[in-house]
C-alpha cells in the first residue's frame, strides 16, 4: 500500500490508477464562497489600558491584531490552534489563547499583553522569578508562559479547582508544584525550562 | 479562513433570526470552529457569534442544574454545585484541553466540538466527514486514535469531549431552541453514529441553537472520570471512562458506564450496566462489566489496544467509584 | 577583580528582553507596507506537476503574486556538494519534480496575512503522481553505506566479532526502532525580506547565520555580501535551523519582484514537511561478554532513512565505538532512500538516538549477568579509545555513575523486576551512561571598547535559547577585568564577524575561545597606551590537532524512576537525575537548563514523540503539535542535573566542552530501563506508549492463561 494514486481511487470516483492525474487544492476543502472578499470591519481593541481604533479583515485574530496590526510582537503565534499556548494573554484578566479569538469579539474587552504586565525597568514578579530561576531559554514562549501563570495564579486564589485537585469540593486551592504543573500545561516548552518554570512561579506566588 | 460576515446578536431572538443568513454558523467560545476554520474544514460565510447571549447561569432546576450554554467549562468545573454533586462532570471538564480553552470553551461548544481525527483537519486528504463521498482515509491509514464501537466504513472518527462523557453518564438533556420553538434531546440521542452521513455529528437542525443543559438530580453512589492518554495532560481520551455505582451492603445497586475516545458519540455502555444491577460487588463482576461494555468492538489495526484497554479501564473506574462511596 | 565571573550562574543578560516580549525574533520585524506570502504545499509524494492553475487564487482580493514553478525566477540549481551542506543553494519552485509530500509548490502573496491565506487554498494543482517508496522496513533492500559522513567512517571494524561473540559467556543480540521525529521549535520559520537596490537584507531564524547567507546568496545567484542576513534571536532551533527553507528564499524573491517587503512564515503543520526532520532508524545491537561483565563484543549496525533528492546519514554508532571497552568490535551505518522530506540534524543527531538502542542493550545484558547495571559499565571502562588508539581528552564517566548512583539511592532499585508496586502502580528505576562527541570549529569575534571603557563583543554567532549571549559576556568581562555590566554582546548579523553558528554543541568552545582571544589582543592594545576609546581588535580561534590526538568527548549518568498505571499502561516520570562531565561549566545556570532540557527530549523520545508516515501517501499522519506529542508541564516532574567539576584542556582555552546534547544522549534509555524494571518486559520499539505497554502487561497474562 504505497501507491497513492491507488488509495485514492476512492476519492476520485473509481478506476484512477497508477500514473493517473490527480488533482488537489481546493477540490478536497469546502468550496469556498467564489470571489467573495471580506469587507473590512472597525473593531475597538483596549490593549494594555489604551484605545485602539482598527479597521480589520473580519478574519484577523486578536493574536495578529496585536503582532501585526499594534506592533505587540510579544505576543507569540507558535501553532496558530490552541495547541501550544505561546499566544497567550489576559481577557479581562483571564486567560486565553489570542489565537483563537477573532479580533472582533474582543472589542469592549480588557486584553493584557506580556508588554502590559510589566517593562525592563519595572518587572511584574512573574517575570521576575522567570529571569531569576532561567524559567526559559529560547524565550520564544516565555511570554504566553508568564501570561498564563499570572491568570493560573488568579484561578488558584479563586478556589477554581483543577485535574490533580485531590478534593474537589475543598473551597481553597493550594498553590502545590502538581497543581502548577497540571495548570500550566497549556503552555509548552519545547526547551523544556519546565523544571525551572515551575521553580519561577512557585517562588513568585509565594511572594505576591 | 475563507471570508465571512459577523455579527453579535444581544438575545436568543436575534440570534435565531440571524442564523437564517446563507451559510450562517453560530460561533461560541470558538476553540474548534475557527481552529477549523484555519483549515478550510469549517468555511461558514456567516459567523452568528453567541458567545455574549445571557445564557452564562448555571441555576437549581428540578432538583438538578440547569447550565447556560455559554458557561465557559472553567466555570462549569468550578461551580461549587457541580463540585459537590456531580463530581464526575467537573472532573471530566477538568481533564479536556488547557486551562486557557477551558476559560474560553463554552457548554454548548463543548457538545458541537468536532472530532480530532489527522484526517479531518487535514484538507489534503479524502474525508467523507470535512467533504461527503470524498472516501475515509482513517478506515486503512493511521488509526490509532480511532473508534472501535459503532463505527461505520464511511468513518471512523471519534468524538473528542470529555465533557459529554459525563453528561452522558449523567442522562443530561440538551435545551435547543429554533425559531419554531424550543425542545429538549436526551444526551444520549443527541449525538450521531456516523453510519453513511458522517458528516452530521448531532441531530441538531438547521437553525437550532443549544440554550442549555438540564442535569437531573445527582445519581446516588460513587462517581469517577478516568481518561487514559498519551501525555498526563492538555491531549485528548485515548479512552474514557465515566462511571457511577451505588452499592448496598456487599451489592451493586446500580451502575452506570460512559466511554469516551471509542465511538463518534459518548457510548453508554447499558448491557454491562444492567449486569451489574444486583451483583455481588467483586473484581469479577467488574471485570466482566469491561468485557461486557466493548462486546462488538472492532479494531481496524493501530487501534486494537483500545478494546482490551477499554475493557480494563471500565473496570477499574467502577472498581474506584464503588470504593469511593464505601469510604 | 574578578578571575570568578566565568563559571558564576549569572542570569542572562537578555533575560529582561525575554520575559517582556522586547525580545526580537523574525517573524516579530517589522517594515514599512509588507506582504504576506503563504506557502502551497505538495499533496503528493513523488510525480510531476502536470498543470497548476492560479488563476482563481490571483483574482483573489489583495494578492499581488502567485509564483510556482512556472513562473518563479532563475535560481542556482540543487546540488548535493561542498563541505557546507547548509550553505548550498535551496532553490524553490525550481521544476515540476515533486520530491515528498508537503514540498513547497506554489507561494501566494497578498496585502494581508489573511488574504493570502484564503487565496492559497484556491490554488489547483494536478499531478501525475508515482508510486513512491515511504516505509524504512519495506525500502532496507535498497539500503547502501552513505557517501559521505560528517564525523567517522561509515563502517568500523576492530578483532574478530563472530570470535568475541563466540567468547561470550552471555549475549544480546535485540533490534530496536526509533520513529521520525520533527524538531517542532516552539518559533516556526520565519522570513522578512526586503530589497535595497542588488542588497537584500532578510531576518531570519536561522542557526547558522553564515551557512544562511551563503546559501540564500547561493541560490539567487548574488554575492554573499549583498545579503544581510539578522537572526538576533532564534526560538528554538534544535537542529531544526541549521538549514534556511523556502521561507526565507521565497521571501527574497518575492520581495525582490514586488520591490516590497515580504514576510513568509511556515505554519505549524508545513514545519514537519518543509524543514528537516529526524529519521527513523532500525538499530541491531550485539553484545556479548564474560561471566564477570567483561565485554568481549560489541556491534552496532545502523540502518537510517534518507531523502532520495538529498542523502542524509544518522550516526547512530559513531559514539559506540568510543563508549565501552571490547576487543571485538563492528559499527555500520546503511541509508534507504525514501520519497519522503528531508533528513538532518536534530539535537544530537547519531547519539540520541543510538544510544537509545546501545544503552538499552547495555542493561538487557546487565539483568542476564546479574550484574548492577551501574557496575557493568564500569567494567568495562576504556583506558583509552578503543578504536581510534589515542588517549581521552578528559573522560569522567565513572564519577557520574558512582556520583549519581549514590545521589538517587541507585541501592533502593527492585532487583527483580515488576516486583515494586505503589497502589495501582508499577515503579521501576533505570539508568544509562551518556556520551556526546565533542566538537570545535573556527571562529572569529570582534570587540571594541569606548571611551566609557564599555565593551562590545560582535560575532554572527546565535543564541538559540543556548545562552550564548551570556557566556560571551561572561568571557569577555573576566578576560578584560571589567563588570559583566560593561559588556554589550551583539550576535546574529551576518556582517559581523564569522562563526560556526549554533549546532552541534560546538558554539561554546568554538566563540569562547575567539571572545577571549579577541579580548587579550585588545587587552594588549590597552596595556600598550591605546585607548581605551577608539580601540577595537579582531580575532580567530581555530582548534588545533588536539582533536586528532585526543578523543574528545563529553559523558553522563542518567537515573530514572517511572512509575506504570498497570491497568492503561500509561507511564509516567517520576524522577530523573543526570550527572555530567562537560569541563569547565562555563555558566552553570545556563549549562543547567541546557541539561535539563536535553534530559526532558529523552524523556520524551522514550515516552512521547513520534511522526508517523501515512504509507499510502508519504505524509506526516499527526502534523501538528495537537498530534505531535511533546511532553507538558505535567509530564515532567523533578528533574536535576549535576555538573561534575571539570577542565578540559584539549578542547579550548576556556577547558569547556559541549553541554547542549549531552543532556538528550542517553536519557531516553534510562527512562526505557526503568520500563522494564516496572514491569518486566522490554519494549524496544520506541515511543512507549500506552498501547504498546498495555500489550506488554497483558502478554504474559496472555502466556499464563495458555
Amino acid at each position: 500500500m504505497r501507491n497513492t494514486s491507488v488509495t485514492r481511487r476512492g476519492l476520485f470516483g473509481g478506476g484512477a490508477a497508477l500514473g493517473a492525474t490527480l488533482q488537489s487544492g481546493s477540490a478536497l476543502a469546502q468550496s469556498p464562497p467564489p470571489g467573495a472578499g471580506a469587507p473590512p470591519v472597525d473593531v475597538s481593541l483596549k490593549v494594555n489600558g489604551a484605545q485602539h481604533e482598527l479597521r480589520l479583515d473580519p478574519r484577523t485574530t486578536l493574536l495578529d491584531a496585536l503582532r501585526e496590526h499594534l506592533a505587540l510582537t510579544g505576543t507569540k503565534k507558535g501553532c496558530d490552534h490552541g495547541q501550544c499556548g505561546a499566544c497567550t494573554v489576559l481577557i479581562d484578566g483571564i486567560r486565553k489563547n489570542s489565537c483563537l479569538n477573532l479580533a472582533l469579539s474582543c472589542d469592549d474587552l480588557e486584553i493584557t499583553t506580556i508588554e502590559g504586565l510589566g517593562r525592563e525597568e519595572a518587572l511584574h514578579p512573574v517575570q521576575t522569578a522567570f529571569v531569576e530561576h532561567d524559567g526559559f531559554q529560547c524565550g520564544f514562549c516565555t511570554p504566553g508562559q508568564i501570561c498564563s501563570a499570572v491568570g493560573m495564579l488568579a484561578e488558584l486564589k479563586r478556589g477554581l479547582p483543577s485535574a490533580v485537585t485531590p478534593e474537589l469540593a475543598a473551597a481553597a486551592m493550594e498553590v502545590a508544584e502538581t497543581e502548577v504543573r497540571e495548570r500550566m500545561s497549556g503552555n509548552i516548552c519545547r526547551c523544556a525550562a519546565y523544571p525551572n518554570i515551575v521553580a519561577a512561579i512557585l517562588d513568585a506566588a509565594g511572594k505576591a | 479562513m475563507q471570508p465571512f460576515t459577523y455579527e453579535r446578536p444581544a438575545d436568543v431572538a436575534a440570534a435565531l433570526a440571524a442564523i437564517g443568513k446563507p451559510g450562517a454558523k453560530f460561533l461560541g467560545g470558538g476553540t474548534n470552529l475557527l481552529d477549523l476554520m484555519k483549515v478550510d474544514a469549517e468555511t461558514p460565510q456567516h459567523l452568528v457569534d453567541v458567545s455574549r447571549l445571557p445564557l452564562a447561569q448555571i441555576s437549581d432546576e428540578e432538583g438538578g442544574l440547569r447550565i447556560g450554554a455559554t458557561v465557559t467549562n472553567s466555570d462549569l468545573a468550578g461551580d461549587p454545585r457541580v463540585r459537590e454533586r456531580y463530581p464526575v462532570l467537573s472532573r471530566a471538564v477538568l481533564n479536556g484541553a488547557s486551562g486557557q480553552l477551558r476559560n474560553q470553551a463554552t457548554t454548548g461548544g463543548n457538545l458541537l466540538q468536532r472530532t480530532r481525527c489527522y484526517y479531518f483537519y487535514d484538507p489534503s486528504m479524502p474525508c467523507n466527514k470535512r467533504v461527503p463521498g470524498s472516501g475515509c482515509s482513517a478506515l486503512k491509514g493511521y488509526n490509532r486514535i480511532h473508534a472501535v464501537l459503532g463505527a461505520s466504513d464511511a468513518c471512523i472518527a471519534v468524538h473528542p469531549s470529555d465533557m459529554a462523557v459525563a453528561l452522558a453518564v449523567l442522562d443530561a438533556e440538551v435545551e435547543v431552541q429554533s425559531a419554531s420553538g424550543q425542545r429538549r434531546i436526551k444526551i444520549a440521542d443527541f449525538h450521531r453514529l456516523p453510519e453513511a452521513a458522517p458528516e452530521k455529528d448531532t441531530i441538531l437542525g438547521n437553525g437550532e441553537l443549544i440554550t442549555a443543559v438540564i442535569l437531573p438530580p445527582a445519581p446516588p453512589g460513587g462517581q469517577i472520570y478516568r481518561k487514559v492518554r498519551d501525555r498526563a495532560s492538555y491531549d485528548f481520551a485515548l479512552v474514557s471512562v465515566a462511571a457511577v455505582v451505588e452499592t448496598e451492603g456487599d451489592r451493586i445497586r446500580s451502575a452506570r458506564i460512559a466511554m469516551g475516545g471509542v465511538a463518534h458519540k459518548p457510548w453508554r455502555a447499558f448491557e454491562a450496566e444492567r449486569r451489574l444491577a444486583g451483583a455481588v460487588l467483586s473484581d469479577d463482576a467488574f471485570a466482566a462489566a469491561g468485557e461486557a461494555a466493548v462486546k462488538g468492538a472492532v479494531g481496524r489495526g493501530h487501534n486494537d489496544f483500545k478494546i482490551p484497554l477499554a475493557a480494563r479501564t471500565v473496570a477499574r473506574a467502577l472498581t474506584d467509584a464503588a470504593a469511593q462511596k464505601k469510604a | 577583580m574578578p578571575d570568578t565571573i566565568i563559571g558564576q550562574p549569572i542570569d542572562r543578560i537578555d533575560g529582561k528582553a525575554k520575559v517582556t516580549g522586547a525580545a526580537r525574533y523574525s517573524g516579530d520585524r517589522r517594515a514599512e507596507h509588507p506582504a504576506f506570502g503563504v506557502i502551497v504545499t505538495s499533496t503528493i509524494g513523488r510525480g510531476t506537476i502536470t498543470k497548476i492553475d492560479i488563476k482563481a487564487a490571483e483574482q483573489a482580493p489583495g494578492v499581488v503574486l502567485v509564483m510556482s514553478h512556472e513562473n518563479a525566477p532563475a535560481q542556482a540549481p540543487f546540488k548535493q556538494e561542498g563541505e557546507d551542506r547548509h550553505a548550498r543553494p535551496k532553490p524553490q519552485l525550481a521544476e515540476a519534480r515533486i520530491h515528498y509530500h508537503g514540498e513547497p509548490v506554489a507561494l501566494v502573496v497578498a496585502d494581508t496575512f489573511e488574504q493570502a491565506t484564503a487565496a492559497a487554498r484556491l490554488v489547483e494543482v494536478s499531478y501525475q503522481a508515482e508510486a513512491g517508496l515511504y516505509e524504512l522496513r519495506e525500502g532496507r533492500r535498497l539500503a547502501y553505506p552513505p557517501s559521505k559522513m560528517p564525523n567517522g567512517k561509515a563502517d568500523s571494524k576492530v578483532g574478530d566479532l563472530e570470535r568475541g561473540l563466540a567468547e561470550g559467556a552471555a549475549r544480546i543480540d535485540a533490534t530496536y526502532t526509533t520513529p521520525y521525529q520533527s524538531h517542532n521549535p516552539m518559533e516556526p520559520p520565519a522570513s522578512l525580506a526586503f530589497w535595497s537596490g542588488d542588497q537584500l537584507t532578510i531576518y531570519c531564524s536561522a542557526q547558522l547565520v553564515d551557512s544562511a547567507q551563503k546559501s540564500i546568496a547561493a541560490t539567487l545567484n548574488i554575492p554573499a555580501d549583498n545579503v544581510e542576513l539578522v537572526s538576533e534571536f532564534v526560538g528554538g532551533g534544535f537542529g531544526g535551523k541549521l538549514s534556511i527553507y523556502g521561507d526565507a528564499i521565497l521571501a527574497a524573491l518575492a520581495a525582490r519582484q514586488l520591490k516590497r517587503p515580504v514576510k513568509v512564515t511556515l505554519t505549524r503543520q508545513q514545519m514537519f514537511s518543509v524543514t528537516t526532520h529526524r529519521a527513523s532508524t532500525i538499530q541491531r545491537v550485539r553484545l556479548a561478554a564474560s561471566r564477570d561483565g567483561t565485554l568481549t563484543a560489541i556491534a552496532h549496525e545502523v540502518v537510517s532513512q534518507s531523502a532520495r533528492m538529498d542523502e542524509y546519514v544518522e550516526t547512530a554508532a559513531v559514539s559506540t565505538r568510543a563508549m565501552y571497552a571490547a576487543p571485538n568490535r563492528l559499527t555500520t551505518h546503511r541509508v534507504v532512500p525514501l520519497d519522503l522530506p528531508v533528513a538532518d540534524s536534530m539535537r544530537a543527531p547519531g547519539d540520541a538516538v543510538g544510544q537509545l538502542a546501545l544503552e538499552q542493550a547495555m542493561d538487557e545484558l546487565a539483568y542476564k549477568l546479574d550484574i548492577d547495571p551501574v557496575e557493568l559499565r564500569i567494567r568495562n571502562e576504556p583506558t583509552q579509545d578503543p578504536e581510534k588508539g589515542v588517549p581521552f581528552s578528559t573522560r569522567a564517566l565513572v564519577a557520574c555513575l558512582q556520583t549519581g548512583a549514590e545521589k538517587f539511592g541507585w541501592e533502593q532499585r527492585p532487583r527483580v523486576p515488576g516486583t515494586l508496586k505503589d497502589g495501582q502502580w508499577l515503579v521501576g528505576l533505570g539508568m544509562a551512561a551518556a556520551i556526546r562527541v565533542n566538537l570545535r570549529r573556527p571562529a572569529a569575534a570582534k570587540v571594541r571598547m569606548d571611551e566609557d571603557r564599555r565593551v562590545t563583543v560582535e560575532m554572527d554567532m546565535t543564541d538559540i535559547g543556548t545562552g550564548s549571549y551570556t557566556i560571551f559576556a561572561q568571557v569577555a568581562a573576566e578576560t578584560l577585568d571589567l563588570p559583566i555590566e560593561s559588556v554589550t554582546v551583539k550576535l546574529g548579523h551576518s556582517s559581523y564577524p564569522d562563526t560556526p553558528g549554533s549546532g552541534g554543541s560546538f558554539g561554546a568552545a568554538s566563540c569562547c575561545s575567539a571572545v577571549q582571544q579577541a579580548c587579550l589582543e585588545l587587552r594588549k592594545k590597552v596595556d600598550a597606551g591605546r585607548g581605551p576609546g577608539n580601540v577595537q581588535a579582531e580575532a580567530t580561534s581555530e582548534p588545533g590537532d588536539a582533536f586528532k590526538k585526543f578523543s574528545q568527548h563529553s559523558y553522563g549518568a542518567h537515573f530514572a524512576e517511572v512509575a506504570i498505571d498497570s491497568t492503561t499502561g500509561e507511564v509516567r516520570l517520576r524522577r530523573m537525575l543526570g550527572v555530567f562531565d562537560a569541563g569547565r561549566i562555563l555558566n552553570p545556570k545556563t549549562a543547567r537548563s541546557q541539561l535539563i532540557g536535553g534530559m526532558i527530549w529523552g524523556v520524551s523520545s522514550a515516552l512521547h514523540e513520534q511522526a508517523v508516515v501515512d504509507p499510502r501517501y508519504g505524509s506526516f499522519v499527526n502534523h501538528d503539535l495537537a498530534g505531535y506529542h511533546v511532553p507538558v508541564h505535567a509530564d515532567i516532574p523533578a528533574v536535576e542535573a549535576i555538573m561534575l567539576a571539570g577542565f578540559d584542556d584539549k578542547s579550548n582555552p576556556l577547558g569547556s566542552k559541549g553541554v547542549g546534547e549531552l543532556g538528550i544522549c542517553g536519557a531516553g534509555a534510562a527512562v526505557a530501563n526503568a520500563v522494564y524494571n516496572a514491569c518486566g518486559v522490554r519494549v524496544r520499539d520506541y515511543p512507549f506508549t500506552p498501547d504498546k505497554i498495555l500489550s506488554s502487561i497483558l502478554r504474559p497474562n496472555v502466556a499464563q492463561r495458555r
